[in-house]
Order: C-alpha cells, then structure tokens, then sequence
C-alpha cells in the first residue's frame, strides 16, 4: 500500500493534488495579507467577484477535456452582458430580467452550437474556428451596445451580490452544486466518452463512441456556461460594456491547466479547473493587497502564473534526475 | 481524391488579386484609376510586410507540430520596438547595434519558451501565454508610462519610403522577399528545415530515425523568438513611434495567416510562401473592411465570417472514418 502514496501516483491519479496545494497556498498568503478574508462580508465580496471566472473555466475544462479549445467564450460573455444591459435596462422588472436570463442561456448554447458545427462537422481546427467566431461574437456584442451603458435594476443586482443563504456566499452553492453535477456526469457514458475522445478521437472513433457528437457537446456546454457566466458578470458589475469578456478567455485556460489539466485533452477533470480559477483570482488579490509598486503590478502576476505551470515540470524534473 | 489541386498558398493570393479587383466597385475605391489603384495595392503589400514578418517564427513553431504555438510573438514585438526606438535615438549608426539586440533579447525569451515546453513540460499555448504575460509586465517597467527615443533616419529610408524615387515600391517589400526566399531556404533546403518537418509529423519516429528532438524544439522557439524580435525592429522603423500595445494585435492574425496559408496547425506540413499569402489575404481583408468606413462591429463580424469561410476551404482535418 505504501506505492500509493508516491508522488507520481498522486499527481496521475488525483490531477486536483497539485491545484489543491496551489489554491491552500493563495489561501494562506491572502489570509496573511488580509486577515478579515473568512468573514461573511469579505468572503461573499471574494467569491462574487471569483464566479465568472470559474464558470468559464468549468466549460474550459469540459472543451480541453474533450481535446479542443473555445477562445470565443469572452465573446459569448459579451454578448450576454450586452444582452442584458440593453434589453432588461436599469428600471426592468425582475419578470423581463429572469425571461432574458433564459434568453441568455439559449444564445449561450446556440453560440457554443455554432462553434460545435464547425468544428465537430466541418472538421476545422478548434482554436482558429473559435478565433474566428470570437471576432463574429465580439462584434455581435459591439453592435448590440456600441458604448458602454445601460444595465440591470440594482435590487436584481444586489440579489447576487448580497445573498449569503447559511451565511454562506452564494457564489459557494453555485460551484457546489457545478462540482455534483460533474461528479455525477464524469461517472455517466457520456463522462467516459469525453474522457475517450479527449484522449485519442481516432481511437474512441473505432471502439464506436460518437466522437462527432461528444465534440459538438463539449462547445455547447461551453458556450452555455460561458453565458451563466455574463449573467453572473453582468450581475456584478450591474451595467453593459461589449468589451467587458475580452480579457476573460486567455485567463479560463490558464486556470484550467493550473487547475492540472492536460491541455492535449483526456486528463483531469472540474474541481481542479475550479481551484484553478480560484487561485488565479487569489494572485490577483495578493498582488493588490501586498502594495506592491503598480508598475511592477502585470509582472508579478505573470511571474506567479508561470511559476505555477513550471513547479510540476521541475518536481518531475528533479525526481527524475534522482531516480 | 483529390478536389483540390491548386496548392493553398497560390489559392490564398489568387484569392487577394480577386477580393483587391472586386474592391474597386466599392463606392469610395480607387475606380478605374490604375495608378491609384497601383498604389492602393503596395500600400496593402507594405503593410501584409510586418504580419508576414511576425508570422514566419509562428509558421516556424506551428510545423514543429505537438500543439505548436507562439502566444509570446505579439509581446516580443513591443519589447524589441521599444528597444530599438529606446536605443537609436535618431542616430544612424546605432542601428545596426539595435538590430542586434532585437534578434538576441527575441531568441533569448524563445529560447525560455522552449526550454518551459520541452523540459519542464509546459504546453507551448500556455507557456508562450504565459511569457507573454511576463514579457508585457517586463515592457511595463521598462516603459514606466513614457519612452523618450526616436527612430533612425536610415529605417525609415530603408523600411517605409520607397527604393528609389523612379520604383515606387516601398523597402519593406524588398526586404520581405529577401526574407521569404531565406525562410524558403531555411525550410526547403537545410537540414533543420527536414528536421522540422520531421518532429512536426511524428516526434517519436523522428527521434527514433536520429533527430535530436528537443534541440530541434529548443532551436524552433529560439528562432520563432528572434524573428518575432526582427518583426518589432522593422515595424517600429515603418510606424516611427511605439505604444505599449504595439505587437498585440499581430499575435492571432499572425496564426490567422498561417492558417489560412494552409499550413496544417497539427504541424508537419506547411510553407512559408502560404503564410505570406495569408498575410497579405488578412491585411487587405482588413484594410478594405477599413476603407469602407463600416461601424467596427460590423468589422469585427465580417472579419470574423471571412476567416470561417477561408479555413472551411483549407483548414479541413481528415475525417473519422479513413
């Protein structure tokens, strides 16, 4: 029983191990820099700020996993905040905010849809289809509200910033209930296939899984968690920018593969693209909370990142040269 | 079966002759005035010069294969235009100095880039991002909000004005071809090009036949990173001045190009004639879409559509079922 406890059992076997360690590491530094973190206040203005982010990265993950890549989800979260801002407005009634919300996830779905055609049916190359849908999402998003404005009504917006059900942020019971849904869903047929076909698509090809159908899913459930995530955007910040995804995209994949999944797909799983997330939101705060000079602000924070993508490679690298 | 038989890169320029003559039935184009027409044409060509340039080190890295990608380029770019911009001053004789420094401080963070992927692991999307990231911050404190500097006189002799007052074709374009022959060279005729191609195919059986895979891939990033750096220098000698957000916008058009050249982005096969193509195919996409004074959302989506339509013609993987 001993061999289970090795390193390397732990890392193939539990890919969220590293992540874990990672995210208890953030914790610990943030908890030092602030140490009012674990209040109610404070947790809740964390986490409600943490769940975009998550939420993308949880469709990134399913879509890696699955062997592909979706650079058009910051375009899908513009479109949704512009959505909203521009049809629900500042003085809507909470009966027109819930209908767009649904309206919401439906453009959500049919934007990862549109990716998923092209890239499961067409056969193109994911990064460079969604390259190209990002610029169709992005200006789509562009036309619906060319200058920043508009928004939700406050008492909406205050719904999710302020709700604390239990005392606890309601951002918490959203990736809570995410984790359930994927534990239940990677133990499905559907969870061994996309593990399959993330692996190696020619050969779950051959043992009759229905890769072309297993990909064109990955991007719908993408683009559908990318617009639960302008949801919760828009709730936060409770006004329209069509350039307010943007910077998102580049940020759900380096929290997936810091949550310890494999970019080539076939390896890793949700709670670590999560704990992933969290970390990379957690440097965000460190960085501002530990006042370091603005200028040295952005390579800080790259520093950090990329440290934490080498800390893995250089342990293997180490044990390597031992064994 | 064999549809196709035009090879990419000759489709993506015949497609630009097309799509430029085309353009002269838009309202506010050149007409039927040749000479302004002529004109038009090499500004497009001047422009396609510094995508091309940054586009050669994508192609380099996306035909070594293993999910190759160069996310650092855009950023590498700003740093050595900043550099040269900091470093000549307006003086004709450091110039050469500057080109120098750009090439090393490029292939040094390559070099980085592939020592992250190969050693450590690191997948090259996310490393090159990564890096990119440091590279930004690094430009940042180098910056500090404001460069004082100013380009050479020679550059702008050399790169924007034309060779001579009789040929009106601008420096750049020359230099181009110089250096798409070298990269054709590089690839076709050397024996890192067949390497290249050979680690882009199959890294195992490329080892397997007596390739030294990871200098290969150490070499690869180094030299995607120096012609990056020489991307920056050129095109800091055609803008004269330099922002912070200088090379960004050349980062994914830059792997645009290479696509739409018909370069396959699982590696092993590929040219650099077709990136040029592709080059050229973006740049005038862009300038026509700009030249009809549309809305930049609308900009944005036809920019969008016209890059579905061209890799669904091109980009096509093999089927499933063989």
């Amino acid at each position: 029983m001993k061999r289970h406890l090795t390193w390397e059992f732990l890392m193939v076997r539990y890919p969220a191990f590293f992540p874990l360690i990672l995210l208890v590491l953030a914790l610990a530094i943030n908890l030092f820099l602030q140490p009012n973190m674990f209040d109610r206040e404070t947790l809740n203005s964390n986490m409600r700020v943490f769940l975009p982010l998550i939420l993308l990265a949880v469709g990134q993950a399913i879509v890696l996993l699955g062997g592909g890549i979706d650079i058009s989800v910051g375009g899908v979260v513009s479109i949704i905040n512009t959505i909203l801002a521009t049809r629900v407005g500042l003085d809507g009634s909470p009966e027109k905010m819930w209908q767009f919300v649904m309206i919401s996830l439906l453009v959500g779905a049919l934007a990862g849809a549109i990716n998923g055609f092209f890239i499961a049916y067409l056969r193109l190359q994911p990064i460079i289809t969604t390259y190209a849908t990002s610029f169709l999402y992005a200006g789509l998003a562009l036309f619906i509200l060319p200058n920043p404005g508009g928004g939700i009504p406050a008492e909406i917006a205050n719904l999710y910033r302020t709700s604390t059900p239990l005392g606890l942020p309601l951002a918490f019971y959203v990736t809570a209930i995410l984790l359930l849904v994927w534990s239940y869903v990677s133990s499905t047929r559907y969870g061994k296939y996309l593990f399959a076909v993330g692996g190696k698509a020619t050969a779950a090809y051959e043992t009759a899984v229905p890769v072309t159908r297993v990909q064109f899913s990955i991007y719908i459930i993408s683009g559908f968690m990318a617009a639960l995530a302008g949801i919760a955007l828009t709730m936060l910040s409770g006004s329209g920018n069509a350039e307010i995804g943007g910077q998102m995209t580049l940020n759900s994949i380096t929290a997936v593969v810091i949550g310890g999944n494999a970019f080539s797909g076939g390896i890793g799983g949700v709670a670590g693209p999560v704990m992933g997330a969290m970390t990379l939101s957690l440097i965000q705060n460190i960085i501002s909370f530990a006042h370091i000079n603005t200028w040295w602000e952005t390579l800080a924070k790259a520093m950090i990142i990329v440290l934490a993508l080498a800390v893995p490679g250089i342990i293997n690298l180490i044990r390597r040269r031992r064994a | 079966m064999k549809r196709f038989s035009i090879p990419p890169p000759v489709a993506a320029l015949i497609l630009a002759i097309v799509l430029f003559l085309l353009s002269g039935f838009l309202p506010n184009s050149y007409g039927s005035d040749v000479k302004v027409a002529l004109s038009q044409a090499t500004n497009i060509l001047r422009l396609s010069v510094f995508l091309g340039v940054i586009a050669a080190g994508q192609t380099l890295v996306i035909i070594s294969g293993f999910e190759g990608i160069d996310l650092s380029a855009g950023s590498i770019v700003t740093l050595t235009a900043i550099l040269t911009y900091v470093m000549v001053k307006g003086e004709n004789n450091m110039v050469l100095l500057a080109i120098f420094v750009s090439l090393v401080v490029g292939a040094f963070i390559g070099l980085l880039n592939g020592a992250g992927i190969t050693f450590l692991k690191i997948s090259p999307f996310v490393m090159t991002l990564g890096m990119s990231g440091v590279v930004t911050g690094a430009i940042i404190i180098l910056n500090h909000g404001n460069v004082s500097g100013k380009v050479a006189p020679i550059m702008t002799r050399l790169i924007a004005r034309p060779i001579s007052p009789r040929i009106p074709i601008p420096g750049a374009i020359v230099i181009w071809l110089i250096f798409g022959v070298l990269m054709w060279l590089l690839l076709e005729r050397t024996t890192f090009g067949k390497n290249l191609f050979a680690i882009g195919v199959n890294r195992v059986t490329a080892k397997l036949s007596g390739v030294n895979v990871t200098g290969m891939n150490l070499a690869t990033y180094s030299l995607a990173g120096l012609l990056a750096g020489f991307g920056g220098f050129l095109l800091v000698g055609n803008t004269g001045v330099v922002l912070i957000q200088l090379g960004q916008p050349f980062l994914f058009p830059s792997i645009a190009a290479v696509a739409v050249g018909g370069t396959l982005l699982s590696g092993g096969k590929g040219s650099y004639w077709g990136s040029m193509a592709g080059a050229i195919v973006l740049t005038l996409i862009t300038s026509l879409l700009t030249t009809m004074q549309m809305p930049d959302s609308v900009r944005r989506m036809v920019l969008g559509g016209t890059l579905l339509i061209l890799i669904s013609i091109y980009g096509r993987q093999q089927a499933l079922r063989q």
